[in-house]
C-alpha cells in the first residue's frame, strides 16, 4: 500500500511566491492549447483570439479596463478577508446587493431635478448594501460559530433572487414593454465616461485609488498588520491585544462594501439600468484574482487584468470561433487550479510512504 | 567565577545514583570486541547555507544509555532525525552493528528496531490509549489485541496505563508513557528520547529512570537527549557533546561535574544565577483573590478560587505539572481571557480583571507566554514585526495608525545587543532563530520596557544552558530593581534557583505560598502530584 505524504518546506525561497502564478498562467495556456487542438481548432489562432485580441486596440483596451475594474475592487476586499482567515465566498451576492441599494437611489430620484449629489449617494448606498450583506456571515460566525463559507455563499442566491423579484415586480419599468428591467438611470445617476469613443468610466480610477489605499494600509498601518497577524498566528494576535471577532466584522464590512461599490459602478456605468442578471460572475472570478494576485493589492490589479482578458477573449471566441461561454469558465477554473497546485508543489515536499502491517 | 553547590538538581537524585549504573547482564562494555549497535560516521547535513551537522561521529554501544548533549541549535535534533530516517544526511554513513545501511523514512527505522519518543507528543486526545497505539502500529492488528499486548508490555516495564482511557483524561506523564510503550511494543534495539523529563514531576522522572533501567536490562540501547546535566550524569554511561554542529567531546558523564559538562556544551563557563536573598519585599503589585474561570476548552482546566499576592522586588514562582491550569492562569492574568469580576485581579490595587492585555501593559504589565512560536511570536513574521505585536500600545511604534518601521528595527537592535540574541540577518523571521535565541528575544522585548510587573510562563523551556542562565539572571535582576516577577514553571530546578516564594497549582487550585529558603523539593513534588493538597491549604490561600 502506498500513501502520499505532503510535508511543508521551510526552505522554500521567497521568489517562488512570485514565480508560482507565472508558472500557473503558462500551464493554463498550454492546457488551453491542448483543449483547442482536441476541439479541432488551430491552437495558436484560438489562443490569439483569447489572449491577444483583447489587448490589440484602443477600444479593446478600454473594454479590458471596464471588465477589470469590478474584479480589482472585489479582489482587494477579498484579499483582506482571506489574509485574516475569513473565507468570504459571497462577493457575488454583495456585488448584487450593492447594485440593488445603489440602483434604488437612482430609481427613487428618477425624473427629479438632476443633482450632483445623486451619484455619490448611489456609490455610498451601494457600499452600504454590500457591507450589510457581508456583515451577516460575519455576525453568524462570531456569535454562533457558523461557518462563513456556507453562509456567505448561500446569501449570493438570496441577493440574486431579490434582484430578480425587484426588476420583475415593483421596480419594473412601466414603459418597458414588460421587459424585466428598471427604468434607465438619469444621466447624473450614471458613472461618468472618460472617453468619447469607449466605455471606460470613472470606476477605473476609483479602483486604482482603492488599490493604492489598500496597499498603503497593508504595508504601513497597524490595521494592516493586525489583519496579517490574525491570519498568520491567531494566538499571537490575541497576545498583541487584537480582537479577532471585531476584525472579522471589519474585513467582511470592507470587502462587502468594495463588492457593493463594484456592483453599483457596473450597473450605472455599463448597463444604465437594473436587470435580472447584473454580473457575469465577477464575485466568483475575483476569488481567483485574489489568489493569483497573492492576496496583495498590487498583485490583484495585475491579476484582474489577466482575468479580464479571459472574459473579453471569451466574448471574442464566441463570435469568431463559435465557442460557448463555458470555455471561458474552463479557462478560469484551470487558472485557479494551477495557481493552487503550483503553490502546493512549491511549498510542500511530496513523499511516497510505503505502509503495511506485515512489513512493520 | 563558578560558585559551588549552586545546581539544585543533584540533591534529589543523589540517593538513587548507585542503582542507575549499568546493571545489565554484560559485565563490561563490549566496545572493543563487538561493533557498536549504531554508528554515525562523518555525518554532514546542510540546510542551504547552514551547516547543521559538520562531520559528526556518534556511536551507541549495545546496552548503553548514551547522552547527546548540546545547546539549542547545536545540531542534536538534526542528528537524531537522521538516525530516525526523518532527514537524509548530505554526506556520511550510518552503520548498524558494523554494516552500512541507510534510512529513507521513519518506517524503515522502526523496522530496524529504532524507536523514538518526541518532545511533543503526537496523540489524538479524543481516542483511547489502545486506539492511539493501534494507529501508530500501522498494522491490521485489531484494537482488542493491541490493548492486550499493551497491558502486557506496560506491566513488564512498570509503566502503568489503562488501555481504555481517553488520552485527554491523562496527565502529561501518562501521555509520555503511551509514547514509550508504543515504541517498546515494536521491540526496539535503540530507543531515542528527546528531552523526556521536561514535562515531568520529580517523582515521575524517577519512574522514567527506573523504566530506562529495565529497558536497558532487556538489551535495548538508549540515546538520551537532554539539557539537564545532573540527570545525564546520573543515568547515562557515555555522553557525546555537540557544539555548533560539531562533536566537541565525548566523556563519561559520571566522572564529570555538571559545571564541567556545561562548560563543554557552551564552550565557556556558565555562571549560575547570582541571587541575593530577598531582604524585604515592597508593596503588593499583583493581588489575585477569588479568581475562578471556566476554561473555554472542554479539555482544559478551569481555575477555582485562585488567590496569591506578588510584591515588588520578589520573584514568585508557580510550580505544577503541565495541564493543571497554567495556561488558563496565564490567560487570565495577561488579559487574553477576561475574568468574570474585575476585582479578582488587581495591579497596584486597581481592579484589572476585565481590562484587555494592552490596558494592562499600559499599567506597567509585561507578559511572556509559554509557546514561543505561534503565541509569543508569529513564526513567519520578522523580529521587528514581532516587536511591534507586543509593543504597539506602549512603545510609540505607531503614530496616527502608521507604523514607524525605523523605530521597530532600532528596538530589535537594542534587544539583540542587550540579550545577546544570535541570528544571521539583521531582521530575520522568528522561526529562523534557535529556541534559545528566540526566547532571549521574547524575554528581552518585555524586560527592556522596564515593566513594573512581569508575568512569564516557562521562561527557559527547551532552552540551552547558556540562554537559560542569561534569562534567569535577567528575571532576578528585574525583580531586584523593584519589579514584581511572577514565574509559572514546570521546571522545579528553575524555581528553586530563582524564586523567593512559590506556590503549587494543581487541578486549577493553588496552594498556600511557601518560602523557597529551607523548602524541601519532596514537599513541592508531593503538592505537584496532588498529594497533601488538602482543603486547609486551599483555604489558607484563599
Amino acid at each position: 500500500m502506498m500513501r502520499l505524504v505532503l510535508t511543508r518546506r521551510d526552505d522554500a525561497p521567497a521568489w517562488m511566491v512570485l514565480v508560482s502564478p507565472l508558472v500557473a498562467v503558462a500551464l493554463t495556456l498550454l492546457s488551453g492549447a491542448v483543449m483547442f487542438a482536441l476541439l479541432g481548432l488551430d491552437p495558436l489562432k484560438a489562443l490569439g483570439v483569447y489572449f491577444i485580441s483583447p489587448i490589440s486596440d484602443g477600444w479593446a483596451l478600454q473594454e479590458l479596463a471596464v471588465k477589470a475594474t469590478p474584479l480589482i475592487l472585489i479582489s482587494v476586499g477579498l484579499s483582506l478577508c482571506y489574509l485574516s482567515n475569513n473565507w468570504n465566498i459571497g462577493a457575488e451576492g454583495q456585488f448584487v446587493m450593492g447594485a440593488i441599494f445603489g440602483g434604488w437611489v437612482a430609481i427613487a430620484t428618477h425624473g427629479a431635478a438632476n443633482d450632483p449629489w445623486v451619484f455619490p449617494a448611489m456609490m455610498l448606498a451601494g457600499m452600504l448594501g454590500g457591507a450589510a450583506l457581508g456583515m451577516i456571515p460575519a455576525i453568524l460566525k462570531t456569535r454562533l460559530a457558523v461557518n462563513e463559507i456556507l453562509t456567505s455563499l448561500m446569501l449570493v442566491y438570496v441577493a440574486e433572487l431579490l434582484l430578480d423579484w425587484l426588476v420583475r415586480g415593483p421596480w419594473r419599468d412601466p414603459k418597458g414593454f414588460n421587459f424585466p428591467q428598471s427604468v434607465m438611470f438619469d444621466k447624473d445617476a450614471q458613472v461618468m465616461r472618460l472617453m468619447a469613443d469607449g466605455r471606460i468610466n470613472l470606476g477605473t480610477p476609483i479602483a486604482i485609488i482603492v488599490v493604492v489605499i489598500a496597499a498603503i494600509m497593508m504595508a504601513r498601518t497597524l490595521k494592516g498588520f493586525e489583519i496579517r497577524l490574525v491570519g498568520a498566528a491567531p494566538r499571537a494576535a490575541c497576545f498583541a491585544g487584537f480582537d479577532e471577532k471585531r476584525l472579522t466584522w471589519t474585513v467582511f464590512a470592507i470587502s462587502g462594501a468594495l463588492a457593493g461599490l463594484a456592483g453599483i459602478i457596473e450597473v450605472s456605468g455599463t448597463m444604465g439600468h437594473l436587470q435580472p442578471s447584473v454580473s457575469p460572475g465577477y464575485g466568483f472570478t475575483a476569488i481567483i484574482v485574489a489568489f493569483l494576485g497573492r492576496l496583495n493589492p498590487i498583485g490583484c490589479l495585475i491579476a484582474a487584468v489577466v482575468l479580464a482578458i479571459t472574459f473579453i477573449g471569451g466574448e471574442n471566441a464566441q463570435i469568431s470561433l463559435r465557442l460557448p461561454l463555458d470555455v471561458t469558465r474552463v479557462f478560469q477554473g484551470m487558472l485557479l487550479f494551477y495557481v493552487l497546485a503550483c503553490d502546493a508543489v512549491l511549498n510542500y515536499r511530496f513523499e511516497r510512504v510505503r505502509t503495511g502491517g506485515a512489513a512493520a | 567565577m563558578l560558585a559551588t553547590g549552586t545546581f539544585h538538581m543533584g540533591t534529589l537524585h543523589a540517593e538513587v545514583e548507585a542503582n542507575t549504573v549499568c546493571t545489565s547482564s554484560r559485565p563490561s562494555p563490549p566496545m572493543l570486541s563487538a561493533p557498536p549497535l549504531i554508528e554515525a560516521r562523518a555525518i554532514v547535513k546542510r540546510f542551504g547555507a547552514l551547516l547543521a551537522n559538520d562531520h559528526v561521529d556518534l556511536s551507541v554501544a549495545e546496552c548503553e544509555v548514551h547522552a547527546l548533549l548540546g545547546e539549542n541549535g547545536a545540531g542534536k535534533s538534526t542528528l537524531v532525525k537522521i538516525l530516525y530516517g526523518l532527514l537524509q544526511p548530505t554526506e556520511g554513513t550510518l552503520l548498524w552493528q558494523g554494516a552500512p545501511f541507510s534510512l529513507h523514512n521513519p518506517a524503515e527505522a522502526r523496522q530496524r528496531g529504532i524507536g523514538m519518543v518526541f518532545q511533543h507528543f503526537s496523540l489524538f486526545d479524543a481516542l483511547t490509549v489502545a486506539e492511539n497505539v493501534a494507529l501508530a502500529l500501522n498494522g491490521d492488528e485489531p484494537v482488542t489485541r493491541v490493548a492486550a499486548r499493551l497491558a502486557e508490555v506496560s506491566r513488564a516495564y512498570g509503566l502503568p496505563l489503562e488501555p481504555g482511557r481517553e488520552v485527554w483524561r491523562l496527565s502529561v506523564g501518562e501521555r509520555q508513557r503511551i509514547e514509550i510503550v508504543r515504541c517498546l511494543m515494536q521491540d526496539p534495539r535503540l530507543l531515542i528520547l528527546d528531552e523526556p523529563t521536561s514535562v515531568l514531576t520529580p517523582q515521575e522522572c524517577e519512574g522514567l529512570f527506573a523504566t530506562l533501567e529495565r529497558v536497558k536490562a532487556e538489551g535495548c540501547s538508549v540515546l538520551y537527549i537532554s539539557h539537564k546535566l545532573e540527570e545525564v550524569r546520573h543515568i547515562c554511561e557515555r555522553a557525546t557533546i555537540l557544539r555548533h554542529g560539531k562533536v566537541v567531546g565525548s566523556c563519561d558523564p559520571r566522572q564529570e561535574s555538571a559545571a564541567s559538562l556545561a562548560e563543554m556544551m557552551v564552550g565557556s563557563k556558565v555562571a549560575p544565577a547570582r541571587h541575593d536573598r530577598l531582604v524585604m519585599a515592597g508593596e503588593v503589585r499583583l493581588a489575585v483573590g477569588g479568581l475562578s474561570l471556566r476554561s473555554p476548552d472542554p479539555h482544559g482546566t478551569s481555575l477555582r478560587d485562585i488567590g496569591f499576592e506578588v510584591r515588588a522586588g520578589e520573584v514568585f514562582g508557580i510550580a505544577g505539572v503541565a495541564g493543571n491550569g497554567q495556561d488558563e492562569l496565564f490567560a487570565a492574568l495577561s488579559g487574553e481571557m477576561l475574568a468574570e469580576t474585575a476585582g479578582t485581579i488587581r495591579i497596584d490595587g486597581v481592579a484589572t480583571g476585565q481590562l484587555g492585555i494592552n490596558a494592562r501593559r499600559l499599567m506597567g504589565g509585561a507578559f511572556v507566554p509559554e509557546e514561543r512560536l505561534g503565541h509569543a511570536t508569529a513564526p513567519s513574521f520578522r523580529l521587528s514585526d514581532n516587536a511591534l505585536a507586543s509593543g504597539h500600545a506602549t512603545n510609540g511604534f505607531v503614530r496616527r495608525g502608521m507604523i514607524d518601521r525605523a523605530a521597530t528595527r532600532a528596538w530589535v537592535d537594542r534587544i539583540v545587543k542587550a540579550f545577546d540574541v544570535r541570528k544571521g540577518p539583521r531582521d530575520p523571521e522568528a522561526k529562523a532563530l534557535s529556541g534559545g535565541n528566540l526566547q532571549k528575544f521574547i524575554v528581552g522585548r518585555e524586560i527592556l520596557r522596564n515593566p513594573r510587573l512581569l508575568i512569564v510562563s516557562q521562561p527557559t523551556w527547551g532552552v540551552d544552558a547558556g540562554a537559560a542562565s542569561l534569562i534567569r539572571q535577567a528575571l532576578i535582576d528585574l525583580s531586584r530593581s523593584g519589579a514584581a516577577v511572577l514565574v509559572i514553571s514546570q521546571d522545579l530546578d528553575e524555581l528553586f534557583e530563582i524564586a523567593d516564594r512559590m506556590a503549587v497549582i494543581f487541578h486549577g487550585r493553588i496552594s498556600a505560598p511557601l518560602d523557597t529558603e529551607g523548602l524541601r523539593r519532596e514537599a513541592v513534588g508531593l503538592l505537584m502530584g496532588g498529594g497533601g493538597f488538602s482543603a486547609n491549604i486551599v483555604d489558607q490561600a484563599a
